[in-house]
């Protein structure tokens, strides 16, 4: 797999998320704690709500419009939603943010 | 008969007679250089103020000495102790000794300020002093140097004797030794709403006379403070003249060993004349526990002293204060706070590995022995942390069942603080019939005031009905803890938690950092709470807030600049329409709060939107916040034929003073310039009716998914009564309400009863104002300024954009 540099994770407050434009559609970056990323897509399955804005807690997210939860790791709606976001490769190396470079060439759906 | 002779007749030395005259087997002799036996020094004070007589506190009186043989030689100072030929020499003849003991005590410490030896200055040390203190003539002013315990007894008492006192105290809080800042300066209150003066971090400098006696005290910042008498109580040293003259080793006290023995193996010496590892004394108990070693090495027995941590309560009626252990702060010491304002009441508990080793209580000290218990058994308190704060009367159970701990309260238990009312007249009322939470409030008032007790009282009934009782509310915040709304305000209040940490780790969140629901609820408390202490987290905001602008289902916002009081002009205007056709808004729509809302905008357009309307003087106008939303007006006086009041004005002036202050919920006000009531007023959050000869404010009004009209709060006769009205208000509801409980929810809780009661209290008023203007001294500033600057601006654009870069 190869890796593309999108970003400092200082960019992201712990417990917050960015989004990243590609052309499969918008993901969304989340750092849950230090030094620890997520990306998912940044549309909810639900109403579309943009994922990015959401409250984000413990390894979670929940959607800004309808309050649909996520679970970061699996992309798995929790509780009695029924859902799923996709997830995608991402790490963190030296203070930097990295996603697989697959998405870049990834047409949208 | 083995012949004892004890120098000293204090109270240590009271005690050793009675112990050793029961062993028996010595023939007692006690001098005294004061003409009397034994009394209860330490109830000098009530003395002083007249609760009691000097009789009343004698302890050993002449038939007790005749009893026990004791030959007393009182009004006689000890001239010298001959230890060779085992001698001790008096005016009125000497006495030989098998076995001596010293107990010579301590002399006050004067200060040697110019003036000191003047007639009227004294000590507050013996009888003598007291008398000298009880001869002062009602309406005479008297000064005391020294704000301890002594010190502020003295002032006491004399005050209520009638006389003008002023206590000057150098350190920064009163019994600085005892308490810390904080009970320090609910003591400082209490004495000052008494009428005392009470000074501190003040110098005395000089000591002025007439004709050889003290008129007054000149401070180093040149006041001078007029007084008849002067009391010195700044401190006490162990009396060792007698003892180093004898060659004995001392210190800062006479030397002993843990026998109590000197370093003459004849010689003895207990209380506050001696030095024991290191330590004097100066507090009863200590010094009773040497004279029963005392008199157990005298006969022979072992036994030995050790010192053990001692409790302090001040004599003086109606100032409830308890203080016992080490409270010094640390960097391995935890503490619990309690407080309640309202009621003067403050708590605290220093922690060091799960003991308690420090308590201070002020205006409730009824658990004080209890937490002096565990200090000295050294009780690991594990188990019962969470409830430790409330004392023994919540550790009946499991310590975290609250049914358990609610069942283990005794009658007398106060459930209800604001009504006084204790668990036992709500389980009566129950018994009689009361089943429901609204029948015990009729009945016995209980949770009907701020309702921080409803849960308590649903516990009472669950406990006294059992199954045919179903606890209604008691709704945890979320699934990451049990506790409720309430309890988490309560505790981020009494605990002091001033962190989000804070709360999930104290209070035992299940989560790692809360969920959505819970995050904001906790963050919009914590900035409440500690406005200073605690900043503001935008991850716990929910978007709107974090984004300073609302959410649209297309993931577009709307922006709503602010008009205050509905007010806008051509330039505004102009800037408004600008940003619309630079911005491509789709949508201008003109809202019910009088504002216009630009819909349509992207999120990365956002902060140079807000910076062109910056630039003609628009502002954030919180149509996203929970907050201050819009005050509506109506046009008033100014061109109204029906108008009584500038309603626009005072709209106006409201919103310039509350914009920015985050609350609960929502808060929507209006003003109206007459009964008409054009502006809608009867359905607000806050609305304010403007007559003829007044302001009639109404609270707990709703338009939306309920239809509430407004209650009558107040009427006042100002404009400017009405903003502080409207101001504590805003307070009152930001510090008591439930998170997303909006005011006429929150009122239906408490009551309207209780809302208007502490907002009629004018010091209640002003404290909520101060309250308040703190709060907005941080949070009252333009949210789209600050964003819109560069270094802000671009978070609201993406991280990367990668649909520009050539795919490999």
């Amino acid at each position: 797999m190869s890796w593309i540099d999108i970003g400092a994770l200082g960019d992201i407050p712990i417990r917050g998320a960015r989004k990243v434009k590609t052309r499969a559609g918008c993901i969304a970056i989340f750092r849950t704690d230090e030094a620890t990323i997520f990306a998912t897509s940044n549309t909810c399955p639900h109403k579309g709500g943009p994922l990015e804005e959401g409250i984000v807690h413990g390894t979670r997210v929940t959607c800004p419009l309808h309050n649909w939860v996520f679970d970061l790791e699996t992309g798995e709606a929790q509780g009695p939603d029924d859902g799923r976001i996709d997830t995608y490769p991402a790490k963190v190396e030296d203070g930097r943010i990295l996603i697989d470079a697959a998405l870049l060439g990834q047409k949208a759906a | 008969m083995k012949k004892l002779v004890i120098i000293g007749a204090g109270m240590a030395a009271g005690r050793l007679v009675e112990h050793v005259s029961e062993a028996g087997g010595w023939d007692i002799t006690l001098f005294n250089a004061e003409p009397r036996g034994t009394y209860n020094r330490i109830m000098l004070s009530p003395v002083l103020s007249g609760e009691k007589t000097y009789e009343e506190i004698v302890t050993h009186d002449a038939p007790f000495y005749e009893e026990h043989g004791v030959t007393c030689r009182f009004g006689e100072r000890v001239e010298g102790i001959d230890r060779t030929a085992k001698i001790v020499r008096a005016p009125g003849g000497d006495v030989p000794y098998d076995k001596l003991v010293i107990a010579t005590g301590s002399t006050p410490f004067i200060i040697p300020l110019p003036g000191h030896d003047l007639d009227g200055v004294i000590a507050y040390r013996d009888l003598e002093d007291t008398e000298r203190m009880m001869a002062l003539q009602g309406g005479k002013k008297a000064v005391v140097i020294g704000g301890g315990l002594l010190g502020l007894e003295a002032a006491a008492g004399m005050h209520a004797r009638g006389i003008d006192v002023t206590v000057v105290h150098l350190m920064g809080h009163l019994m600085e030794r005892q308490l810390d800042e904080a009970a320090g300066y609910l003591l400082r209150k209490e004495l000052a709403q008494r009428g005392i003066n009470v000074l501190v971090s003040t110098n005395s400098k000089e000591i002025l006379g007439r004709d050889g006696k003290v008129t007054a005290l000149r401070l180093e910042n040149g006041t001078e403070i007029p007084c008849d008498l002067l009391v010195m109580a700044v401190g006490i040293r162990p009396a060792t003249a007698l003892a180093a003259e004898a060659g004995l080793a001392t210190g800062k006290g006479i030397h002993v060993d843990d026998q109590m023995i000197t370093s003459d193996e004849d010689i003895l010496a207990i209380g506050e004349c001696v030095e024991h590892d290191g330590q004097i004394f100066g507090l009863v108990a200590p010094l009773y526990d040497q004279a029963k070693v005392a008199a157990a090495t005298l006969t022979g027995d072992p036994a030995a002293f050790e010192n053990r941590e001692t409790a302090t309560k001040l004599k003086v009626t109606g100032c409830d204060l308890f203080s016992a252990g080490d409270f010094a702060e640390g960097e391995d010491r935890e503490d619990i706070v309690f407080r309640d304002p309202a009621r003067g009441v403050y708590k605290r508990l220093v922690l060091h590995e799960s003991r308690v080793i420090g308590a201070v209580m002020y205006g409730d000290t009824a658990d004080g022995g209890w937490f002096h218990g565990l200090i000295k058994d050294k009780t690991d308190i594990t188990e019962m942390r969470e409830t430790l704060i409330f004392g023994p009367a919540y550790q009946g159970g499991a310590a975290l069942d609250p049914m358990a701990a609610v069942a283990a309260l005794p009658a007398d238990a106060e459930i209800c603080g604001c009504n006084g009312v204790c668990k036992g007249q709500i389980v009566q009322a129950i018994e009689n019939g009361a089943g429901s939470l609204d029948a015990v409030r009729g009945a016995t008032k209980a949770s009907g005031s701020c309702g921080t007790c409803t849960g308590l009282v649903e516990q009472l009934l669950s406990v006294t009905l059992g199954d045919e009782f179903k606890l209604p509310t008691a709704q945890p915040v979320c699934g990451c803890t049990d506790l409720t709304h309430e309890d988490v305000r309560r505790l981020i209040k009494s605990r002091e938690l001033k962190s989000q940490a804070a709360v999930w780790q104290e209070l035992g969140w299940t989560t790692p950092n809360g969920c959505h629901v819970c995050r904001p609820a906790i963050n919009y408390y914590l900035l409440a709470d500690w406005p200073v202490e605690y900043q503001d987290d935008p991850q716990s905001r929910f978007v709107n807030e974090r984004k300073h602008a609302n959410i649209q289902k297309d993931g577009t916002f709307s922006v709503v600049p602010r008009m205050w009081g509905g007010l806008t002009n051509a330039q505004e205007l102009r800037a408004i329409a600008d940003a619309a056709d630079k911005y491509n808004v789709p949508t201008v729509k003109v809202t019910g709060g009088q504002r216009i809302d630009l819909l349509g905008v992207r999120g990365e357009d956002l902060p140079a939107m807000w910076a062109d309307l910056g630039r003609a003087g628009l502002v954030s106008g919180h149509a996203y916040a929970k907050g201050l939303r819009t005050v509506k007006t109506c046009v008033g006086t100014d061109h109204c034929r029906f108008g009584t009041q500038n309603s626009t004005g005072l709209g106006v002036r409201l919103e310039k003073k509350l914009w920015g202050s985050w609350t609960p919920h929502k808060v929507k006000m209006a003003v109206s310039g007459c009964p008409r009531n054009c502006a809608e007023a009867t359905c607000k959050d806050l609305g304010i009716i403007c007559v003829d000869s007044a302001f009639e404010i109404g609270v707990g009004g709703a338009a939306g998914m309920d239809l509430r009209e407004i209650q009558p709060l107040v009427k006042v006769a100002t404009e400017a009564e009405a903003m502080e009205w409207t101001i504590a208000f805003v307070q009152i509801y930001r510090e008591n309400a439930k998170y997303l409980d909006r005011p006429y929810k929150w009122i239906a809780k408490v009551g309207l009863d209780w809302v208007q009661e502490r907002l009629a209290d004018e010091a209640e008023r002003a404290r909520l104002i101060a309250a308040f203007e703190l709060s907005q001294t941080i949070y009252q500033k333009d949210p789209w300024a600050e964003r819109a600057r560069a270094e802000e601006a671009h978070k609201f654009a993406p991280l990367a954009d990668l649909t520009l870069e050539a795919a490999e």
